[in-house]
Parts: structure tokens; C-alpha cells; sequence
């Protein structure tokens, strides 16, 4: 029980919960956007990966580490106006549209990788970023190594989960584009173009992905390796369900879960004799739980998956 | 003279061959209710579309306050003061009353919505006109009348000066339709010009200052509802005398169905409650009330969807426990849902698919595990035939039949093969005056051929003209029965009300 309670009070564990959270976040706020405004996106996996690869190339190739962000951003555009073309425009599945973008990214992701970075014994490196001590505040006891000694994309995705809260519930675009996401119909009958707003929608939301992935070769690693998204991407489309689409609470459930994560991860050196397989089944397992309990009464976006076509009901 | 505050001139428009609307012409004053009137497939839909810029018309012009308003711009008809409110809301279930009204009504870049201003606004609105309704209550937590009054709230929170309102009673109950003609004539007082449109003569005839007739695409006759009949508007509307068909005296036969102080309950709440009813072979029996009063419940009981909590149901003669679904469809039994599209039909499937979709495991459409599509198309042409199914065949998907014409589609599915007993809930509701007629003679039809048929209903015409008993239903009781031939519409109108509780009690 000493045991418990000494990681939880150490400051690593919590610095940790942020820097393992960071990805999660972009990722569900990515996904948030894209479902409130009714479309599922099942490319997040492979446009975190091909945002985790583009961004840690620009950088390689001498691009600074805020242009590799950018450049993933603008990468997951470009993969959310494909998805958007081929559910909106063309109205197709949203699931086999998202799931091949997923692995037409993935595999575009290890084939430009490969052919611009030729085989190592050991993956070439960049210098990521570095953490950011904020004057005053980091020197705090606890507090200040426990929340405040992250990178500067950390401190983005915190950032962003409020932005995304304001927008999403107290502006005009956002209330467009919920409509859009309850029933496009109605949109249009007010005069908003819904198809606009979806376009829109599914390319920033998976921009964010992208910048998500981006992440974990310019912040948390410093390198690329083709499985290093590692099912993030379907843990933020479950995150989605479980934070109720609202971005406030997105935030909370990818920290729940970043939680879980940071805490096995300490569990399995401090204890002995359990297989440390165990352990990495937990978070998934907690988060299972928590979904049952939370997400039960979730008010899914009504026009969810379902494509808009003009003058038909 | 008034002011014309609308001119629709010469506006024709065609979908493939056909010609839906055939250069039509009409205009609506400041102040004034216009009936547009004509049945399912007259044009009326597709007028209103080009008017509020969901369609763009093949020819001809409309000017709004004067100025001509640019087609196929749903913007340009907001701006210009054209309100529309639709039969299927426009909606969304999961915001709330004032969000829906908000959504579109500001820039979108602006970095605030405007909500305390916006709120006043809607609270202003609904005050002067009658429409109270709670700014923040969740859409989906509304009752349809109420829902209805949102949409209407919408188009006037718009600066809506001219309101068209498709079919605005198809889904309210007789109580609140009331209610909704009282809200457009204080909105006409105040300067509104309206247009409904309708397919029933008593509303126009109740609500309208002025009718415009519509048939096959074209303006056929232009009346002052004070100047003309009932009977006559049908006859323009149909385009020849139309006669709702008459019961004729019929020997009834033994009791086919009948419950014993059958009680239902769901959730703690009572349903149903010591309802006892017999019917018999080549009789209908009328269950007449307000809707809400437990007529789903009973409904669904005789179909076998529901259970009963206590009481008797005998089937034939013989205490049978609760019924199933498939225990109705064995024991010859036809269902006519009330709700066509959700329980009577699936719409993404095709015609012939949902004709023997309950029949399927009979030996003349499955062989050996395998669906006789040959032998079920041709049944599906005898029943498309049979009951006069219009706007597509036996391959049609459901959904893209018009609401009389998969009314007829159920209907023959269940009288095709000789039900022994029908039930049918609202059988006619939201159909025009031609479907109605054609769905009443199928039922006599059954009737003449030995059918008992349970006839669910709130309009009271209908019973009168079709049942040979009647008992209302107030509240999830049922009144002893009364034959239609000793009763008038006044002493109807008490029982559904409910005097007889009071005897009884």
C-alpha cells in the first residue's frame, strides 16, 4: 500500500500523466471536432503516424520543431479533405473511408520514411523540444516539477481543450456546427452550408491529430519507428465516446487514461512476481470500465455516420 | 385595398416528364391566411420548395414586398422575410429551444454568441404571440405541438413576415392543432401573412381567409373560405364528386377476440386498465378518444408486442396467455401500425421484401431455405394491383412511396391473404381525401368477407362511418359499447370526454 501511495506522490508520476497525456489530447480533440460536426474519423491511427513521420522530417531535414508541427498539421489536412471528399462529397461509409485512410497513411508513412531516410542499424535523431520552466512557478514545491517542467506542446494541448470548449459552446461556428453534427438539414434551412462545415471540421480536427503524432518524434522521442502510435489513435476515438463530445471533459479522460498508463508503468518496477504483461493490460481494462460507466447515457451526435445529401431526407 | 406583400407568377417546374408545378400564379395579402389545398402530389410541397429557394423553378418569377427574390437561395427567402415551417421539423433533438432558434442567425467568425440578447428576443416573441415555450429545455425533451411551436418561433425570430407552414397539423392531436390555428390567426391580426398547406377541408375550412386549390401541378379554382363548402373543395380538389363509402347492414358473425378486464402496465404506470371489449367476425369495432390515452398501449397488446399485466384475452373462443408477434401472425391476425414509416414498414427495403417479409418461411415463398423471389414479386404485383399501390413496384425501396400509397401497401399485405381478424390504428391519418376513401373501402371490403377488425381512432368521421359499435378510451379505460346507429356525434364527443366514467363510478 506504501508502495501506491509513494507514486502518487511523486512528482515524476504526474509530470508523466501530462507528457503521456499530450497525444491523447490532440488526438481526442481532433476526433471531438470531426463527430460533433457528424463524422466519425477512423483515419486518426494512421494520420497520427504519418503526422509522427512528416513532422520529425521536416525537422531532419532542418526545418525548426515548430515548422515540423506545422507541417504535420497541414499533412493531416490534406488526409482529412481526402476523408471529407470521399464522406461528404461522396457520401460513403464513414468507417471504410476512415480505416483506409488509416492504412493508406500508414503504409505512405513507412514508404516515404524509407525511401527518404536509408536503412540504420539505429534510427537517425533530431533534438526535440525541450522542457520550458516557467519563471516563478516551476521552482514551487511539487507542483512545479510534478505540472510544470513540460514541453511547449504539452502546454498547446491544454490550451486547446479550453479553446476548443469555447468554441464548440459559446460561438456561433460552434453552435453551426453541433447543427451540422444533430441534423444538416436543419442547418442548411438556417442558412449554414453544412458540407462547408464538415469540410472544415474533419480537416482541423485532423490537422490536431497530426499534430498529436507529431508529438512523439519531436517531443517525447526523437525519433520515428512505424508502430509508434501504438493504438493512441483508437484510444482517442473511445476517449471521444467517453467524454460525451465535449472537449472539457476530453481533457479529463485523456489524463484518466494517462494516469492509468504512468501509474503500470511504476506498478511494474516496484512490485515483483506479477508478469508485467498485467500491468500493461490496465489502463486498457480501467478505461473499459470507466466507458461502461460514463459513457451509458451519452448523447450521441444524431447525424453521426450518416453522409448529407441536398433535398433528400 | 391591402397590401400584396406576395406574387408568385406563372412558376412551372418539372422532374423528369413530370410536371409538378404548371405555371402557377397566386398572390397573399399583409394579414391574411391562405389555404393551399390539394391532395398528396398536387404540387403544393414542391411550390413552397421553389418559394423558400430549396428548388429552382424552370420558369416564372416571385416577388416578395415587391422585389423580385433570386431563385434556389434558402438565404435570400430568410432575408427577404419568408419563414417556412416544415411538416418534418427541422430540428435537432439534442440542443436546446434556443439554440435551435440561434443556429445561423450571426456571423459565424464572431468570436461571442449573442445569447442574452438572443434570449430576450425569443421570450419577446413568444409573448406576443401565444408561443410559450422554455429558451433552455433540451429539443428532444418537447412534446410535438411543442416542438412545432419552436419551429414556428424560428421563422419568426428571423424577422419572418410571410409563414408557410407545410401540412403544420399531419402531426399534432386535435387539441393542439386547435391551439395552433388560435396562434395563426393572433399572428395574421398582428400583420403576418400565413399560407398553410393542407389536404383537410375542415381546417381550411376553419383557419383559411382564402383557398387556392392546386391538382395535378396547376391552380384549378380560387375561393373565399366564406363562399364555399366543404363539399365543394373536395370535389376540386379530387377533380370529381368524391363520397366516402357507406356501411352497408351486415349480419355479424361469432367472437373472434375478446379481453376480460386485461389491465397493462409499464414503468409503475398504468396503460391500460380493466379493459374488457369483444369483437366479432364481420364487424368493426370502433375504439374512439384522444390520442394519449392509452390507444398504443392497446394496440400493441392485440398485435402481441406488449404484455399484459392481468385479465383474460380469448382468441377464438379459448383463453390464450399473452399473444406474440408471431403467435398474431399464425392465429390470422393483420396489423396496420399507427406509426407507418417506423412500425408498419421498413424503408430502406423493397417493396416485395416487406410484403412477405412475415410470410417468409411459408412454403410459397421459401424453398428449401431459400427466398422464392420469383413467387413473392408476383404476389407483390397482385397486391400493387389489387389496392391500387401508386409510385413504384415490387422493387421500389419503401421509403419512396408517398404516405397514402404505403398505407395501401400495408393494408394490402394484411388483407391480401383473408385476415381473420385486423387491427388497424389510425388507419388514415395524414392521407388525402382520395387515400381515406380508398382505405375505407378495403376495410367494409374485410368487413363484407367475414374480418372482425379492431378500428383505433380520434377521428371521430371515421368511426361513425365505418364501426358498427364503438367504445371510447379515456385515460386507459374503456366504455361499454355503444351501437353506431343510436348514437350522434354529440353523445360521441361526451364519451370521449369521458361521461360515462363518471357513471360508472
Amino acid at each position: 500500500m506504501s508502495t501506491v501511495l509513494d507514486i502518487v506522490a511523486s512528482a515524476g508520476l504526474w509530470a508523466a500523466v501530462l507528457r503521456i497525456a499530450t497525444p491523447l489530447i490532440f488526438g481526442t480533440l481532433g476526433a471531438l471536432l470531426c463527430e460533433r460536426a457528424g463524422v466519425l474519423n477512423l483515419g486518426i491511427e494512421g494520420i497520427m503516424t504519418f503526422g509522427a513521420m512528416i513532422g520529425w522530417l521536416a525537422v531532419y531535414h532542418g526545418a525548426d520543431l515548430w515548422t515540423g508541427l506545422l507541417v504535420a498539421a497541414l499533412a493531416g489536412a490534406v488526409f482529412g479533405l481526402l476523408h471529407a471528399a470521399l464522406t461528404v462529397t461522396l457520401g460513403l461509409s464513414q468507417h471504410v473511408s476512415g480505416l483506409g485512410v488509416t492504412l493508406f497513411a500508414s503504409s505512405l508513412s513507412y514508404y516515404l520514411f524509407r525511401l527518404i531516410v536509408p536503412l540504420a542499424g539505429s534510427p537517425p535523431t533530431i533534438v526535440p523540444f525541450q522542457p520550458i520552466a516557467i519563471p516563478g512557478l516551476t521552482d514551487l514545491a511539487f507542483v512545479g516539477p510534478a505540472l510544470l517542467t513540460q514541453t511547449p506542446p504539452t502546454y498547446l494541448a491544454l490550451l486547446l481543450a479550453l479553446v476548443l470548449g469555447y468554441v464548440v459552446f459559446r460561438t456561433p461556428l460552434g453552435l453551426a456546427i453541433r447543427m451540422t453534427g444533430e441534423n444538416p438539414h436543419a442547418a442548411e434551412a438556417q442558412g449554414v452550408n453544412p458540407m462547408a462545415v464538415r469540410y472544415g471540421a474533419v480537416m482541423v480536427g485532423s490537422a490536431l491529430m497530426a499534430v498529436g503524432g507529431a508529438f512523439l518524434t519531436l517531443s517525447a522521442f526523437n525519433s520515428f519507428f512505424p508502430t509508434m502510435v501504438q493504438g493512441r489513435g483508437w484510444i482517442s476515438i473511445a476517449l471521444v465516446v467517453f467524454a460525451s463530445w465535449r472537449p472539457g471533459r476530453a481533457l479529463f479522460g485523456a489524463l484518466l487514461f494517462a494516469f492509468f498508463d504512468a501509474f503500470q508503468l511504476r506498478l511494474q518496477t516496484a512490485i515483483d512476481g506479477v508478469p508485467y504483461q498485467v500491468f500493461l493490460m490496465t489502463p486498457y481494462i480501467l478505461s473499459i470500465v470507466a466507458l461502461c460507466v460514463m459513457a451509458r447515457r451519452a448523447r450521441v451526435p444524431q447525424a453521426l455516420m450518416q453522409p448529407y445529401r441536398r433535398g433528400e431526407r | 385595398m391591402t397590401e400584396t406583400v406576395l406574387e408568385i407568377d406563372r412558376v412551372s417546374k418539372s422532374f423528369g416528364d413530370n410536371k409538378a408545378n404548371d405555371a402557377i400564379s397566386m398572390t397573399l395579402a399583409r394579414g391574411e391566411i391562405v389555404a393551399l389545398l390539394g391532395e398528396n402530389g398536387a404540387g403544393k410541397t414542391t411550390l413552397m420548395s421553389i418559394l423558400f429557394g430549396h428548388y429552382v423553378p424552370d420558369e416564372g418569377h416571385i416577388h416578395v414586398f415587391g422585389a423580385e427574390l433570386p431563385p434556389g437561395r434558402p438565404r435570400a427567402a430568410i432575408h427577404a422575410g419568408i419563414g417556412m415551417v416544415h411538416q418534418h421539423f427541422s430540428l435537432a433533438s439534442n440542443l436546446t429551444v434556443l439554440e435551435n432558434v440561434m443556429t445561423g442567425t450571426e456571423t459565424l467568425w464572431s468570436w461571442r454568441s449573442e445569447t442574452g440578447r438572443a434570449r430576450a428576443k425569443l421570450t419577446s416573441l413568444a409573448e406576443r404571440f401565444g408561443l410559450a415555450v422554455d429558451p433552455d429545455a433540451r429539443l428532444g425533451d418537447l412534446s410535438v405541438g411543442e416542438q412545432q411551436r419552436v419551429e414556428i418561433l424560428k421563422a419568426l425570430y428571423n424577422d419572418a413576415r410571410i409563414l408557410i407552414l407545410d401540412e403544420p397539423t399531419a402531426v399534432l392531436t386535435n387539441l393542439e392543432a386547435e391551439t395552433l390555428f388560435v396562434t395563426l390567426k393572433e399572428m395574421a391580426r398582428q400583420g403576418l401573412s400565413l399560407i398553410f398547406i393542407s389536404h383537410k377541408l375542415d381546417e381550411v375550412m376553419a383557419a383559411a381567409d382564402r383557398v387556392v386549390v392546386l391538382r395535378g401541378g396547376k391552380v384549378v379554382a380560387e375561393r373565399r373560405a366564406a363562399d364555399t363548402s366543404k363539399a365543394e373543395l373536395a370535389e376540386l380538389m379530387v377533380g370529381h364528386r368524391v363520397a366516402r363509402p357507406v356501411r352497408e347492414a351486415h349480419e355479424r358473425g361469432a367472437s373472434v377476440l375478446e379481453a376480460a378486464a386485461v389491465s397493462v402496465r409499464i414503468d409503475g404506470v398504468d396503460r391500460l386498465k380493466d379493459v374488457s371489449f369483444r369483437l366479432h367476425a364481420g364487424e368493426v369495432l370502433g375504439i374512439i378518444g384522444v390520442s394519449g390515452n392509452g390507444q398504443a398501449a392497446l394496440a400493441r397488446m392485440v398485435s402481441g408486442t406488449l404484455a399484459r399485466s392481468s385479465g383474460d384475452i380469448l382468441l377464438y373462443g379459448e383463453a390464450i396467455g399473452d399473444l406474440s408477434v408471431a403467435g398474431a401472425i399464425a392465429a390470422g391476425i393483420g396489423r396496420v401500425p399507427e406509426d407507418r414509416t417506423r412500425d408498419g414498414a421498413i424503408g430502406e427495403m423493397a417493396v416485395w421484401e416487406n410484403v412477405v417479409l412475415e410470410r417468409i418461411d411459408e412454403p410459397r415463398f421459401s424453398r428449401r431455405g431459400f427466398v422464392d423471389r420469383k413467387a413473392s414479386i408476383a404476389f407483390t404485383e397482385a397486391i400493387i394491383s389489387g389496392f391500387d399501390v401508386r409510385g413504384g413496384g415490387p422493387l421500389t425501396r419503401t421509403r419512396l412511396l408517398s404516405g397514402g400509397n404505403m398505407q395501401k401497401l400495408i393494408l394490402g399485405r394484411n388483407l391480401a391473404d383473408r385476415p381473420r381478424i385486423l387491427i388497424a390504428a389510425q388507419p388514415a391519418r395524414g392521407l388525402d381525401e382520395g387515400a381515406v376513401a380508398a382505405v375505407h373501402a378495403r376495410i367494409l371490403d374485410a368487413r363484407k368477407a367475414g374480418t372482425a377488425v379492431l378500428l383505433i381512432s380520434e377521428d371521430l368521421d371515421e368511426v361513425i362511418g365505418l364501426a358498427d359499435r364503438i367504445q371510447a378510451i379515456v385515460g386507459g379505460r374503456l366504455s361499454a359499447p355503444v351501437s353506431t346507429d343510436e348514437v350522434d356525434a354529440r353523445a360521441l364527443g361526451l364519451m370521449m370526454a369521458g361521461a360515462w366514467k363518471k357513471e360508472a363510478a
